[in-house]
């Protein structure tokens, strides 16, 4: 059966569902997994995070889960209606727009209708691109030693990620989907988390000295960008390491990368790269390389917190910088290796994290 | 010389007046911004108690010009006037009044405010006070310019006139003195008039401020408050030297006599037992009372019970007038009101009476406002020191539905207090009568009565709550489910699902449903019961058919009604039981909407209500 078809199959089948519950007398609900920390647990098939069994009701006993579910409806209409039977597509952005003219079902803010969206994605087993939905953002840049085929709307297009491309790099499309690699001389993937830093490597020629692919993944990295480096870890089967600052919000940039998010775990066996390792800034590097640092504010230390109390985070390493960075109270930047100077990422502490890693 | 003598050379008597002009303090001329509040407040509440001895709905006009360094206030009223000869000592002499020596509710107690008025108006701007005063339509107005002669407390006249006035009656007063002028909202001429014209529905307010803005407290209601009337003092609380006095300067021969017509609430059988438990003869002259029997005679009446004191002599607003008063000064959702039953301090009858206002256009988040009353008379200045607002801070907010800071205090959220206090001697803490002292009787007499409203308030809230609940379910099965229906369908290219049962079960109702299966030559019906409620719901279910019905499932009378016959059965189900009941008929007969008996209409879905 056609993609198309299975999507508005199964979009049918939720309808249909929630029709029988009337005719049957059932009020109606749909049951969908809780998404908070305390409900992911570890998928030994997979190496990954995925939902656990607890479960949250929408019904329509209350007027939250009445409105829930008539948007719900809504949002099936629109995408069997609309986008599937004249294969047409809408962003996240769009849909939230598209909803103004559906009165008391209107979102409230874009946010709620991509939630309902991830709520769809889980309940019907497929992606949102699979309802013909694309992010706004086009994922993030790769530059490095990597040839690549992209097949774009325009015709097929070969590229190499230094030779063919601007400073910025090579734009990661948000269907990943249609990229083949050719070949490549790289050794690591390298995902870092500032524009600041991925510029200094560049032009300090790090991609060129140790073979590296880097890949800005501009803060929380979206979906394409996770399941490029995901692809980039499977079929060129090399290792992935991610750099990001030293602070609570950059341990969960990694988690998304390496665990799994919270929000999307539904969809951890295709995002999610077990292999990926973090390289730093580690709490213990800011005793180490003895770096500037700005105090933790009161929300970096509920993060923290927080993250104790995270599954994903119950290992002794995480545990172990943790609970340093809390007796330290101190946090750091990627861009705080320049106090050292310019050079000094690239030459030492770079060389000296990766030896210790083992790569 | 001996020292003593020269010294008692500088001995002198100091008048009243002098007295207060160097203590202006103590009569509320403390700062300038108080001055003018305390001058209007003054001349109205004199206003207002005039109008309500002489049965008149009071019309209180009030202007505040400004004239160079100085203010002008002007107060005019619609009452019965004062006669000429009584004008300079009404207004320019300390300590005369008429109130003062009667037991009986009123503004004015001592005869110092307004003469106290006049005398500052006299020290700041130098100039004298002017009276207009007219007591008949036929009579002409008469006009006095007065200052007073501090040294002797007597009134001096500069000027004595008359005019013509287009009023029938009333008098008028106008006052030059030193001030400021404020608007804030509570601590102000408006705002003191504000809370007059809440406690005075009956009286209409007109103010005129110094910029020419005008503001108008109508009238609400055209009842004037019931007449006070003049009683004796209450036995209770009498202290000795008090009675002592009584017994030496009385008129009555005999001390049974003495008693009955000294006192309010003693009677005849009243007074045997006190004569009785005291060993005193009720036909001895009470002139010839010792000491030590005038002390006897003063334990009995703490010992027998003697009845509470006559409410004539006060004159509360009423729950009525209260509740019209707050709701014409606030915008309110809702309104409580509570009086107590007239108890006593010190001999002197009190009552209280409150009002409690909530929602509408009240400050959600901030403490409660209270509004503070004496004899009619807002009190607007040192809230913390008054006995109504401690009274209100011990009272366990929290357990009506109010939120209070921890540790008690007044409650937070949209509320205004408001405590009226009625008495024929209000206990102030000072002579400028801005806090009322904490003696535990009008304490204990307050709690009770903002408990009373406190009681009604959660009552009132709990219902909005069952109430709200009930208009979300309404919500949901009215706007959503229908469309939630609407919208299936239309995916599903099929009829509109039956969302009954669930409407239903969502309200908590008794579901009815009738089903037919057509036979060969007669038609099996059932019908489905099913309570959803929460509790016990019996009631009667009628069929009423062309043909009798054969094959009943559950025992049945039926009677012929016309060419019908109306079948019932009696039927009680537990929360979530359900039952089914079935015949047959034969084929071809009529039926009309089953009909249930004995349950509310919104509490059942599926059929018709009788």
């Amino acid at each position: 059966m056609a993609k198309i078809d299975v999507a508005q199959e199964k979009l049918m089948g939720l309808a249909r569902l929630l029709y029988d519950q009337f005719q049957n007398g059932i009020v109606p609900f749909i049951a969908l997994p809780s998404r908070t920390k305390n409900n992911i647990e570890y998928s030994v098939e997979d190496d990954v995070w995925i939902y656990g069994g607890q479960e949250t009701l929408r019904s329509v006993k209350t007027i939250r889960g009445a409105k829930t579910i008539l948007k719900t409806v809504h949002m099936a209409e629109l995408l069997i209606k609309e986008h599937l039977q004249n294969n047409r597509g809408s962003t996240l952005r769009e849909v939230y727009y598209i909803s103004e003219n559906w009165d008391v079902a209107k979102f409230n803010e874009q946010a709620e209708s991509d939630r309902l969206i991830e709520d769809l994605e889980i309940v019907t087993g497929l992606q949102r691109e699979d309802f013909h939905i694309r992010p706004e953002e086009d994922g993030a840049a790769i530059f490095g030693p990597l040839r690549i085929k992209e097949q774009t709307r325009r015709g097929e297009r070969e590229i190499h990620c230094q030779e063919d491309v601007g400073e910025a790099g090579y734009q990661i499309p948000f269907n990943v989907d249609n990229i083949q690699f050719l070949d490549h001389d790289a050794k690591i993937i390298m995902a870092i988390e500032t524009g600041g830093m991925y510029a200094r490597l560049i032009e300090n020629g790090f991609d060129d000295d140790f073979g590296a692919l880097l890949v800005h993944i501009k803060g929380q990295p979206a979906r394409s960008t996770r399941r490029m480096i995901k692809k980039l870890n499977e079929k060129l089967n090399l290792p992935v390491v991610v750099f990001t600052d030293g602070d609570p919000w950059s341990y969960r940039i990694f988690a998304s990368i390496a665990y799994g998010a919270i929000k999307s775990a539904h969809l951890s066996d295709q995002l999610v790269t077990p292999s990926a390792r973090f390289l730093g800034v580690q709490p213990s590097d800011i005793v180490d390389y003895e770096l500037s640092t700005d105090r933790l504010t009161d929300q970096d230390i509920h993060a923290l917190r927080s993250e104790l109390t995270d599954p994903r985070f119950k290992t002794p390493y995480w545990e172990k910088q943790i609970n340093l960075q809390l007796e330290l109270k101190r946090k750091a930047e990627q861009q705080a290796f320049a106090g050292k100077g310019l050079d000094y990422v690239t030459k030492t502490y770079l060389p000296e994290r990766l030896s210790e890693m083992d790569l | 010389m001996e020292i003593a003598e020269e010294l008692a050379k500088q001995q002198k008597a100091i008048s009243v007046a002098e007295f207060f002009e160097k203590n202006r303090q103590i009569l509320g001329f403390d700062s300038a911004p108080r001055a003018i509040i305390t001058c209007v407040k003054e001349a109205v509440d004199n206003s207002l108690d005039a109008c309500e001895e002489a049965g008149i709905l009071p019309d209180v006009f009030v202007q505040i010009k400004r004239i160079g360094d100085y203010y002008k206030i002007i107060v005019e009223d619609n009452g019965p006037g004062i006669v000429a000869e009584e004008i300079p000592r009404v207004f320019a002499k300390m300590l005369y009044g008429s109130r003062f020596h009667t037991l009986r509710q009123s503004r004015g107690q001592q005869g110092i405010g307004i003469s106290a008025a006049v005398l500052y108006a006299q020290l700041t701007s130098g100039k004298p006070a002017r009276v207009t005063s007219k007591i008949g339509p036929d009579r002409p107005a008469i006009n006095y310019e007065l200052i007073i002669n501090t040294a002797k407390n007597e009134p001096e006249i500069l000027h004595e006139g008359e005019s013509d006035w287009e009023r029938p009656r009333g008098t008028r007063i106008e006052l030059e003195l030193e001030g400021t002028y404020v608007r804030s909202r509570r601590q102000s001429v408006f705002g003191y008039l504000k809370n007059v014209a809440v406690v005075n529905p009956h009286a209409r307010i007109t103010l005129v401020e110094p910029d020419g803005n005008i503001e108008l407290f109508e009238r609400a209601t055209e009842t004037a408050p019931r007449k006070a009337y003049a009683i004796q003092p209450h036995p209770a609380g009498t202290e000795l030297g008090e009675l002592i006095r009584l017994l030496r300067y009385t008129e009555r021969k005999r001390l049974g006599v003495f008693l009955r017509e000294t006192f309010s609430s003693i009677g005849p059988i009243t007074t045997q037992e006190i004569c009785k438990l005291a060993n005193l003869g009720a036909e001895r002259a009470p002139q010839s009372l010792t000491h030590e029997e005038a002390k006897r005679l003063l334990s009995t009446f703490k010992q027998i019970k003697v009845k509470s004191p006559p409410v004539d002599c006060l004159s509360p607003i009423g729950e009525g007038l209260i509740k019209t008063g707050l709701e014409k000064e606030f915008k309110l959702d809702f309104v409580a009101t509570a009086i107590r039953p007239v108890s006593v301090f010190a001999g002197n009858p009190f009552l209280v009476e409150v009002g409690l206002g909530y929602g509408g256009e009240l400050d959600k988040e901030g403490r409660a406002d209270i509004l503070r009353f004496a004899n009619r008379v807002p009190l607007i200045y040192q809230q913390g020191a008054c006995a109504i607002t401690h009274a209100a801070e011990n009272v366990p907010w929290k357990n009506y539905s109010c939120a209070q800071p921890p540790g008690n205090g007044l409650p937070t959220g949209p509320v205004v207090l408001m405590v009226h206090i009625a008495s024929t001697n209000i206990p102030f803490t000072s002579e400028s009568k801005d806090a009322i002292a904490d003696l535990p009787e009008i304490i204990t007499e307050t709690e009770l009565a903002l408990k009373e409203v406190g009681r009604k308030l959660r009552r009132y809230l709990s219902r909005q709550s069952v109430l709200s609940e009930r208009r979300e379910k309404e919500e949901i099965i009215k706007k959503l489910l229908p469309r939630i229906a609407d919208k299936l369908s239309e995916i599903l290219g099929e009829d509109k699902p039956d969302i009954t049962l669930v409407v239903a079960k969502i309200m908590g109702n008794l579901f009815v449903k009738r089903l037919y299966d057509q036979k060969d030559g007669f038609v099996s019906v059932k019908i489905n019961l099913e309570n959803h409620g929460e509790i016990i719901r019996s009631f009667k279910l009628h069929e009423v058919l062309s043909q009798e019905p054969y094959s009943v499932s559950l025992e049945t009378k039926s009677m012929p009604i016309g060419d019908n016959y109306d079948c019932f059965w009696k039927i009680s189900l537990k929360p979530g039981e359900g039952q089914q009941i079935s015949y047959d008929v034969p084929s071809g007969t009529k039926f009309s909407e089953t009909v249930i008996e004995g349950l509310e209409s919104e509490v059942v879905t599926g059929a018709r209500v009788i």
